[in-house]
């Protein structure tokens, strides 16, 4: 016989573990956690540098501690985990198929699935960076696992490719390490990390950030001996004639990252291609009925905080469900609009939302001061001013039942500059 | 002193050794590479051409039609993958539909089976055709392989009837004996009656440590896109008209599941690496045939360089100046397509004639394929689970490969010993995340199968070490 659960929670890094506490704080008995790993905490576990954790505790502490808050309240609720366990598929039908060494090969039916799966890093496979074959090119978040948990040094002298925040970290990292980092270089004429990294981890240590650069050529037959980085134009396109040359043993990625959809694609979830993850609705509901998704495979987050937030609003989401089954009403879409890149949820049942629905969102390029606009149609729901807007933060914007109780049409969010020239 | 060294373990190295261990035979491989198949046998289009291409009267002609018929009972016999994805040969316009009778023609002379569609039948089978093609030509018997899975697989029958494999040993020079010659490397020499060249694009090279080379070799480049195997982008092989320049930029779908857009064909840069202007071409060109194409879901770019002989044609001679020393050289395209009959010719035409072959009663020409788990029923999964819980233990989450699979793929004879080693053998970093879940993993399994640190474990070549030292 099918064993049944009425939720399984694929995935125990901060989303999973969240998703799983809420669901048994909330009154759901048989909830079963799929770890693959041997231990819970996802890429908490890598992250030993402080800085999680300051909304949702109060205070500055490291991923594994943050990771631990969680283990230990997961032991208090009785919360069920399977670890060294894969999920390898799950259907439409939300039958889940998994696979340990315990138990071989298992076919679970679960009555809500929750996907906490992760993410996953863009490679040089996908930027398709010319050159030779070398060792010495990682990603960085794999840079940061051979460090922080195998305990091994990867290089001594290194570049970065990509601001993104988990390069930011493995520069100051490395060079506490004994490396030199000659510098990092970012595409985009602005930094995709957080502004707090760019300070702590590459001006208390003077190392540069080449804007408007990138990795144009990889040189060494064995381990990487060079690299040629060049400036490049509004396209993007590299310009001859200013390439500059760094003699390397490592190059570090940090040029992405992409929700783990895997699962849910094969599963026929539909996708939102701007997040690369599943199109959720206001209960963070994905488009086949009774699956959920939450954390970094539903949309890259800088900060925990917000991981743990979705993922114990996913987690009300599947309650309500299990208690109400799925919303009879018409969705709405909600749009990113000129200057915003993406909305979290991306649709929403306006008499369906509980008392309040938070939408996360990210703008398209940093302005000094903004106007943000919601908009039904003509109708504008909310104004706001805002300053110092950056890609790499995630703004979050709340409202109230009532306030949407009467839309009748898709909902778009704009951003437009103000500017100060006159 | 051996009967034979063959240099070079590409699939016309590894397919001659196989063939040469049915014999009472002292027979060494050897190769400068890290493992065998690392070279033009890693990096191609991997399509077992069926033979209609080659012109008349050519070597490539006679041995490409043959080769063609001997692969799917060659995969039988080693445990290979093989898929027959028929190839289409996509026209536009007139002109190009007219080049398509001569190849038709070929066709029906060498006895190749082939069949014309229409537009419309061609844009139902294929419905990323361009809209500018407006007749195809189907081969339908043309299949796909994994080139170094059959070259691994021939290596290993090979080692276990007794051929010697000797990987990190490039020939750096050889002399002439009374009885033959010897083979320098670093490490050690081989005194041996015959030589087999097949060295690849250094052929000229190494024909050179001897005689006089009467034929030059120009490395001639191709460039790749490889796309995510969640793309379904086309069922068929789909080829432009061949012109002068070569049968042009293709897309194909591949025996597990990638499909691979390329090549363009470049004599000016003679590296294994990919370039800029390259990978612009491959984008370009490939909208001749084909549109909607997913380059965004690329997940990897290569290049390998063809052993392009300065005859035209494969040359598969005894050398005029050197007795017993063969040359197998110029193998450009057909050669995967050509190679098992490549490696018969040879040995009817060279090597019977010098040499007494003794058939070795204990030799075992098949090989099993290894335990895929992916491919099992769940009952074989469960029965193999219970033997060995470690074909429960998931290490790459895009390929699903189990770490019975990597341990397995590391111990057999001609077994991985590098990380690019593991990932041609059981493919983990073969997928989306090329590595960045699964490296450390194969990394610890290397280690703990080979009794060395993990800071030895190196990606390909002796030097490519990935870990540097242990921090604590
Ligand atoms: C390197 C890095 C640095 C960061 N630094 C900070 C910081 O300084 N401050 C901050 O607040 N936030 C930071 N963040 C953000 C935040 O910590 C993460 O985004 C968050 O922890 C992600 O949690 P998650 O559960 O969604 O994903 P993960 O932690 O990746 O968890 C996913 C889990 O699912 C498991 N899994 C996946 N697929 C399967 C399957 N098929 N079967 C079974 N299990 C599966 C995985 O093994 C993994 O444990 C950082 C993030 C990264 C990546
Ligand atoms: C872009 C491209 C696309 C192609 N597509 C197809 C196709 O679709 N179908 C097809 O039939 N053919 C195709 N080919 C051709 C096919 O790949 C080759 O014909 C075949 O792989 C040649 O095999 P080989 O064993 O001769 O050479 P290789 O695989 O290169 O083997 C030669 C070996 O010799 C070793 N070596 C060289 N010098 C020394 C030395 N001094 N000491 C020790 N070892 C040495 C090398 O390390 C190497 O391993 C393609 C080729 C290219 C480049």
């Amino acid at each position: 016989m099918m064993k049944k659960y009425s939720a399984v929670v694929i995935g125990g890094g901060s989303a999973g573990l969240a998703a799983g506490i809420t669901l048994k704080e909330n009154g759901i008995e048989d909830v079963l956690v799929i770890e693959k790993d041997d231990m819970v905490g996802g890429i908490l576990n890598q992250c030993i540098h402080n800085g999680f954790g300051l909304h949702t505790f109060k205070e500055q502490m490291s991923g594994p501690a943050y990771a631990e808050r969680f283990k230990v309240r997961a032991e208090e609720v009785g919360l069920n985990i399977k670890l060294k366990t894969m999920v390898t598929h799950i259907h439409e039908d939300r039958t889940i198929e998994y696979v340990n060494p315990q138990e071989g090969y298992v076919t679970i039916q679960a009555d809500a699935i929750i996907l906490a799966v992760g993410c996953y890093e863009r490679n040089r496979g996908a930027l398709a960076i010319p050159g030779q074959r070398p060792a010495g090119v990682y990603t960085a978040g794999q840079a940061q696992r051979y460090l922080n948990i195998d305990g091994y040094q990867v290089g001594s002298r290194v570049f970065i490719l990509g601001s993104g925040d988990i390069g930011l970290i493995m520069a100051r990292r490395m060079m506490l390490e004994g490396a030199k980092v000659y510098g990092v270089a970012e595409i985009m004429p602005y930094s995709n990390g957080l502004p707090r990294n760019i300070k702590q981890c590459l001006e208390d240590y003077d190392i540069p950030l080449y804007l408007s650069h990138t990795v144009t050529n990889i040189y060494g037959k064995d381990r990487l001996e060079r690299i040629e980085v060049s400036k490049v134009d509004e396209k993007l396109r590299p310009i001859k004639g200013t390439e500059m040359y760094f003699d390397v043993d490592t190059l570090l990625l940090s040029v992405g990252l992409i929700p783990e959809n895997h699962l849910g694609d094969e599963a026929g979830i539909a996708m939102d291609p701007r997040i690369k993850g599943p199109s959720v609705d206001e209960n963070y509901m994905c488009s086949i009925e009774g699956f959920f998704a939450c954390g970094n495979g539903l949309h890259v987050h800088d900060l925990v905080d917000y991981v743990t937030l979705q993922a114990q609003r996913a987690a009300m989401g599947a309650v309500h469900y299990l208690k109400n089954g799925k919303p009879q009403e018409k969705e709405c879409r909600v749009m990113p609009g000129k200057g915003v890149l993406y909305t979290v949820p991306n649709r929403i049942h306006p008499h369906n939302i509980d008392k309040t629905v938070e939408f996360f969102f990210r703008i398209n390029e940093p302005v000094d001061e903004a106007v943000i606009t919601v908009r039904c149609g003509e109708r504008v729901l909310r104004q706001v001013k805002k300053k110092y807007l950056v890609p790499s933060v995630m703004e979050r914007m709340m409202f109230t039942a009532k306030q949407l109780a009467d839309i009748d049409g898709d909902i778009t969010f704009e951003m437009e500059a103000v500017s100060h020239d006159e | 002193m051996y009967d034979i060294v063959i240099v070079g373990a590409g699939i016309i190295g590894t397919l001659m050794a196989r063939e040469l261990s049915r014999y009472r035979l002292k027979t060494a491989l050897i190769d400068k590479e890290s493992d065998v198949a690392n070279e033009t046998s890693m990096a191609n289009s991997a399509i077992v051409h069926t033979g209609y291409d080659p012109e008349d009267g050519t070597l490539k002609a006679l041995l490409n039609v043959k080769g063609a018929e001997m692969y799917p009972q060659l995969c039988r016999e080693l445990g290979c993958r093989i898929k027959q994805t028929g190839a289409y040969i996509a026209a536009c316009g007139e002109e190009e539909e007219a080049h398509l009778e001569i190849l038709a023609d070929r066709a029906e002379r060498r006895g190749i089976e082939y069949a014309w569609l229409s537009n419309e039948e061609a844009h139902i089978q294929e419905p990323n055709l361009s809209d500018h093609v407006t007749k195809v030509l189907d081969f339908p018997t043309t299949c796909v392989i994994y080139p170094w899975e059959v070259a691994i697989a021939a290596a290993e029958t090979a080692v276990k009837n007794g051929t010697e494999l000797y990987l990190n040993h490039a020939c750096t020079g050889i002399d002439r004996t009374e009885t033959g010659y010897v083979v320098h490397t670093k490490d050690r020499d081989f005194d041996t009656k015959m030589i087999i060249n097949c060295a690849g694009i250094f052929a000229d090279e190494l024909y050179a440590m001897v005689g006089t080379p009467d034929f030059e070799i120009r490395p001639r480049k191709g460039e790749y896109y490889v796309l995510d195997n969640t793309v379904h982008f086309v069922k068929h092989i789909v080829f432009p008209v061949p012109s002068a320049k070569g049968k042009g930029v293709l897309a194909v779908p591949t025996v597990y599941g990638n499909t691979l857009i390329g090549p363009n064909s470049d004599f000016s840069d003679p590296e294994i690496t990919t370039t800029a202007e390259g990978l612009a071409y491959v984008r370009e060109n490939i909208t001749k045939t084909l549109k909607n194409i997913p380059l965004n879901m690329s997940i990897r770019t290569f290049a390998g360089l063809r052993p392009s002989g300065s005859r035209g044609d494969f040359i598969i001679e005894e050398a005029k100046d050197a007795p017993g020393f063969i040359n197998i050289a110029g193998i450009e395209s057909p050669g995967l397509a050509s190679a098992p009959a490549i490696v018969e010719y040879a040995i009817d035409n060279l090597i019977r004639p010098r040499t007494a072959l003794e058939i070795n009663e204990d030799a075992v020409m098949t090989r099993e394929r290894p335990v895929v788990m992916s491919e099992l029923s769940e009952e074989e999964r469960t029965e193999m689970i219970r033997k060995d819980p470690r074909y429960a233990n998931i290490v790459c989450r895009c390929e699903q490969i189990s770490e019975g699979e990597v341990v397995d793929c590391i111990n057999r004879p001609c077994g991985a010993r590098t990380v690019k080693g593991v990932k041609k053998r059981v493919r983990p970093g073969m997928g989306r995340c090329q590595g960045g879940f699964c490296e450390p993993k194969v990394l610890a399994i290397l280690s703990r199968e080979l009794g060395i640190p993990m800071t030895e474990v190196v990606l390909d070549a002796p030097d490519s070490h990935i870990l540097i030292r242990e921090n604590r």
